[in-house]
């Protein structure tokens, strides 16, 4: 088989490079090869699904002949095996090979999954962990979602472990209280999502998860799951005992570069990408949650694994794959989320304590009572990070200003009024912005 | 490498002419009663169950006052962070399907004109429709400005026209 553009994946970064590419070339022959059986869907919709908020049917955030409509062959079920980059060629699981013009990796990410006595697994020959024990699973895949979803409504699952106090670790828990489960989640580090909340943003919302009725069991590990067949407990570092039928891990994702490790394509911690997102090898390119993408406001290139990311940097591949040079100069770790009713949104550099000063000035507002809580970090007078809890709507504009990398100098202090908003922008910068004459 | 600008048509936008809004907010009161169920400025506002909201702003400070609502943007951040396929690009305008939102909010912090409506009851986002929801040819706000602040604007989309 012969085709100008291959794309292996199906997901956010896929769908997003032969969106792009079918902006620019209608007919080149374009294939895409996933190891999932499903028609495209979106792995960040599967707490909401889990807490009953739709039909399946939503999960899918194409429509059905996407494929059709795009005039994209698509292989789906069957696993990319090997790259031979000499001959461009792509070998699939069924033994077929694919040769190629341009070739895109958008593998995504894979659960951890700590080493705990009496837990193994293997990756199954479509996606994911299978656990050698009943009631064990991640939380990253189509499947794992239907089976959770179909035992916690055959209403034999009465309690749920949690390992790891993470975004997806979160967002399960409170899927699964509201389901009326009994859960308790595992953490091990003190601070709520380090990566992103300072102390402050994670004491608030430990709090609010506390009021909310979650219990998270801090400072602990998983020692052992106990259970024959199926999980009916774990065991943690400190001898603690807790039933359970249903065990969820997660403790983070990690790239998924299984397929070229090993080749020429350099790999750091994900696929390193330049700004066009090509990779080291000629006519490759990566995008997504498997690559090592360019983080304006860090200036350097790091692991972004976030859906807008991944459509971002997927688009820019997108366009590069057809000839159309376009950097990508978009993303930067930005994080829209919520806990049980509580909406924090981060972006950027924003995790540092002031008293660990890295030099960077901070402005902040806290409200304790309402759960307000707004922090900006300026690094030469520009916008570079971000904190906003429960008044979040005008965020936007922050990151719009990041972006830009706009001067706030002459109008910092207003930055945090309660009626911010664009007229807080200098005139002409404002007036560029509203009129479209300046490109925000 | 030679791929030209690709024409995608001429639009139409709204701009706001902010020398001569007078911040009055009808547009605001405008845009909710034509999105509302009854139509009905009173029911609109006080006794609809499932009340409309509205889907433009104005900013106001001092003498200065301007109308914002969503900029149909040719390179639509909302749409790219969009985790449920709900918010997408139609020919002219950028488009929301509120039955596919589920109110992660993703929209609301990629936006850069923070013009998208965070409702937390319903646990939705709300923008701007350029009134084709609602069948109308030309925007209500456009329509109702008393003082021709609010104007609709044709303009030259081309399409990767620049490297970027």
């Amino acid at each position: 088989m012969d085709c100008k553009y291959l794309v292996i994946g199906n997901s956010a970064g896929a769908i997003a490079a032969v969106e792009a590419i079918r902006e620019v070339d209608r007919e080149g022959e374009c294939i895409m090869v996933a190891a999932e059986k499903y028609q495209a869907y979106s792995r960040a919709l599967i707490p909401y699904y889990l807490a009953g908020e739709f039909e399946l049917e939503k999960m899918y955030y194409r429509a059905a002949d996407f494929y059709v409509k795009n005039n994209i062959r698509a292989i789906l079920g069957e696993k990319a095996v090997r790259i031979d980059f000499l001959h461009k060629e792509v070998e699939i699981a069924d033994g077929q090979r694919i040769r190629y013009g341009k070739l895109l990796l958008a593998t995504g990410s894979l659960a951890s999954v700590p080493i705990i006595e009496g837990l193994s697994y293997s990756y199954d020959s479509n996606y994911g962990e299978k656990f050698d024990k009943e009631g064990v699973f991640t939380f990253t895949s189509l499947d794992d979602a239907i089976e959770i979803k179909r035992r916690v409504e055959s209403g034999f699952v009465k309690k749920a472990v949690v390992l790891g106090g993470g975004r997806i670790g979160l967002m399960a828990a409170e899927a699964l209280i509201r389901n009326r489960l009994d859960v308790t989640v595992i953490k091990r580090s003190e601070r709520l999502l380090p990566e992103v909340f300072d102390g402050t943003a994670s004491r608030m919302v430990k709090n609010h998860l506390k009021e909310s009725g979650l219990r998270m069991l801090i400072g602990h590990t998983l020692k052992a799951v106990t259970g024959e067949r199926s999980v009916e407990g774990v065991i943690l570092n400190d001898g603690t005992e807790i039933k359970c039928d249903l065990l969820i891990i997660a403790a983070g994702v990690g790239p998924r570069v299984e397929l070229v490790r090993d080749t020429e394509v350099k790999i750091n911690r994900g696929i390193v990408v330049d700004r066009r997102m090509k990779t080291s090898v000629p006519d490759v390119y990566a995008c997504g949650d498997c690559a090592e993408v360019y983080d304006f406001a860090q200036q350097d290139y790091r692991l972004t694994p976030v859906w807008a990311a991944a459509y971002a940097g997927g688009r820019i591949a997108g366009f590069n794959m057809c000839g159309l040079e376009k950097e990508y100069r978009w993303g930067t770790n930005m994080n829209s989320m919520h806990f049980f009713g509580l909406s924090v949104i981060t972006a950027g550099i924003s995790a540092e304590d002031e008293e660990n000063g890295n030099g960077y000035a901070v402005l902040k507002e806290i409200d304790e009572e309402k759960k307000i809580y707004e922090k900006i970090v300026i690094r030469d007078n520009r916008l570079i990070g971000m904190i906003l809890m429960n008044k979040i709507e005008r965020g936007g504009i922050f990151l719009g200003l990041m972006r830009a990398g706009i001067n706030v100098s002459s109008f910092k202090e207003e930055l945090l009024s309660d009626d911010f908003g664009l007229i807080s922008l200098p005139e002409e910068l404002r007036r560029g912005i509203c009129t479209g004459t300046m490109k925000w | 490498m030679g791929v030209e600008g690709v024409f995608r048509g001429i639009m139409r936008r709204i701009y706001c002419k902010e020398e001569v809004c007078i911040g009055c907010r009808l547009c605001e009161v405008w845009c909710r009663i034509e999105h509302s169920k009854s139509k009905k400025v009173l029911k609109a506002f006080l006794y609809e169950k499932e009340r409309a909201i509205q889907r433009v702003q104005v900013e106001e400070r001092g003498a200065v006052s301007f109308a914002l609502q969503c900029r149909h943007c040719e390179e639509p951040d909302c749409v790219y962070s969009c985790i449920s396929g709900a918010l997408y690009k139609g020919n002219e305008v950028v488009m929301h399907d509120t039955s596919r939102c589920v109110g992660c909010w993703s929209c609301v912090l990629a936006c850069p004109y923070g013009v998208i409506a965070m409702d937390e009851v319903r646990g939705k986002a709300w923008k701007c429709d350029f009134c084709e929801g609602v069948g109308r040819e030309e925007p209500i706000c456009v329509e109702k400005c008393p003082n021709e602040a609010l104007r609709l604007a044709l303009v030259l989309e081309v399409e990767h026209a620049e490297s970027e």
